[in-house]
């Protein structure tokens, strides 16, 4: 026998149910008395550098039916691709940004919708740069552990092309499942993002 | 991009081990089948964007946060069996994770949840809400009272009921480590007849979920503890990474 190597097993991820908002977003299920406001839920502060964006879409599943019960958090770097939080030793990042939000589906359309700024570029492990991109995390009843995948931006063309993420997609037509098309709301850029859980335009979900 | 003042247990992160958590296609949890992606998964490596995390602090947190016996009742306290929740948050390689959020939510005594989607015939309690969420210390360590949820029935099979269970979220200190998770009571023989756990394919990962009763720690005519550890990913030390980095 070798000598034990004496590693801890990570704790097994349920599913966040069909409650979850109970846990991360009180306010919106009802429970109002508990907290001031859901956690993530804040808008971006005038004071936050940055352009200001709407990201918007669906969750779909297998059926092609919208989840309406699903919780998505995303976050993602300042407007100078610096991370306002832990594991970020490059420099200090917009004081008035914090780079994560959080929010339901809506209970009836399914829409999501964060109003949020476009986040500067960070680089991959090697140093090239990665395309301007958010970090999405999906949970919902069904979903046995949570899903991570990322938002590029439509009119991003070069820096997505050079991207070492979107590079490494074998099956070229599923880079498209990442990239938001870019419209607009009033004057701010709105990028529509759905995210398929199966069939033919299955999102490209990470195993980070 | 490496940076020397990173502490050097910062490296990436050790791949997650898919077969000690549930896979996304089980038949047994019905909604399960819709929702489960069916290509592979884009094996990525860590950067940046994963290797970093939002940080909480304790001015994101009120003074009753953790105490779902007090934070929302109005008329009383709520009706069931009084616990104290406590454990440690560690990276697998057994390092304390300080300062993490941990967020909770579970039904009342007799299984109800305060959710307009609920059906199940059981009573709401007035003093019950059902969230809670707290900071882990220095030491990874975090406390939080409740009462202990009863079991409920839920739409899957024509009867199918879930064991008592408390829904834990935790950040960690990177998104990498994000992690949404269920924890069950020690001797409650529901436990193994549920769809949801039964997904786990071991059953040395389920025993992670379930928390024993800590009769040492429990408050005399006051709470029973159960003691519920959390791990989450470990991640490789900077020091490798720097020296491969050179060939
Ligand atoms: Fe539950």
């Amino acid at each position: 026998m070798a000598q034990p190597l004496s590693r801890l097993k990570e704790t097994p991820s349920q599913t966040a149910g069909p409650y979850v908002h109970i846990g991360a977003t009180p306010n919106f299920a009802g429970i109002g008395a508990v907290y001031p406001s859901d956690l993530g839920s804040l808008p971006v502060s005038p004071k936050t550098q940055g352009e200001r964006i709407i990201l918007t879409g669906q969750v779909f599943d297998g059926a092609g039916v919208p989840l309406r019960d699903a919780l998505i958090e995303i976050w993602q770097a300042d407007a100078n691709g610096l991370h306002a939080g832990h594991g970020e030793h490059r420099g200090v990042a917009d004081e008035y940004f914090n780079g994560w939000m959080r929010q339901p589906v809506d209970g009836t359309t399914g829409l999501y919708r964060f109003e949020t700024i476009k986040p500067g570029q960070v680089p991959f492990a090697d140093g090239r740069m990665m395309a301007p991109h958010v970090s999405f995390w999906i949970v919902a009843r069904g979903i046995n552990v949570g899903l991570h995948t990322r938002l590029y931006f439509g009119d991003e063309e070069p820096a997505n092309a050079a991207d070492p993420l979107l590079a490494r997609i074998e099956l070229r037509h599923r880079v498209a499942t990442l990239i938001a098309a870019r419209g607009e709301q009033g004057d701010v850029p709105c990028y529509r993002f759905d995210i398929h859980l199966q069939g033919d335009n299955e999102t490209v979900f990470l195993d980070i | 991009m490496r940076n020397s003042a990173a502490p050097n247990h910062e490296g990436a992160f050790y791949q997650r081990d898919r077969s000690w958590h549930p896979p996304a296609f089980t038949p047994d949890y019905k909604t399960s089948l819709l929702r489960s992606p069916r290509q592979a998964l884009l094996a990525l490596g860590n950067t940046l964007s994963e290797m970093t995390a939002p940080v909480f602090g304790h001015d994101a947190i009120g003074a009753l946060d953790n105490d779902l016996i007090r934070n929302f009742a109005t008329s009383g306290d709520p009706v069931g069996p009084r616990i104290i929740v406590h454990g440690r948050v560690l990276d697998e390689d057994a390092r304390p994770v300080p300062g993490t959020l941990l967020e909770f939510w579970q039904a009342n005594a007799g299984g109800r949840y305060r959710h307009q989607k609920e059906s199940y015939l059981a009573a709401l309690d007035p003093n019950f809400g059902g969230c809670g969420r707290t900071l882990t210390d220095e030491q990874g360590s975090y406390w939080f009272r409740t009462i202990k949820p009863g079991p409920y029935p839920w739409p899957n099979g024509v009867n199918d009921w879930r064991p008592a269970h408390i829904h834990v979220s935790v950040f960690g200190h990177a998104f990498a480590q994000r992690l949404i998770t269920q924890m069950y009571f020690e001797g409650d023989t529901m436990i193994w007849q549920c769809p949801i756990v039964r997904g786990i394919p071991r059953r040395a990962a389920v025993e992670q979920l379930i928390a024993p009763l800590d009769r040492a720690a429990s408050l005399p005519m006051d709470a029973l503890a159960y003691k519920f550890d959390i791990v989450l990913r470990g991640r490789r030390s900077t020091m490798f990474e720097n020296r491969m980095e050179g060939n």
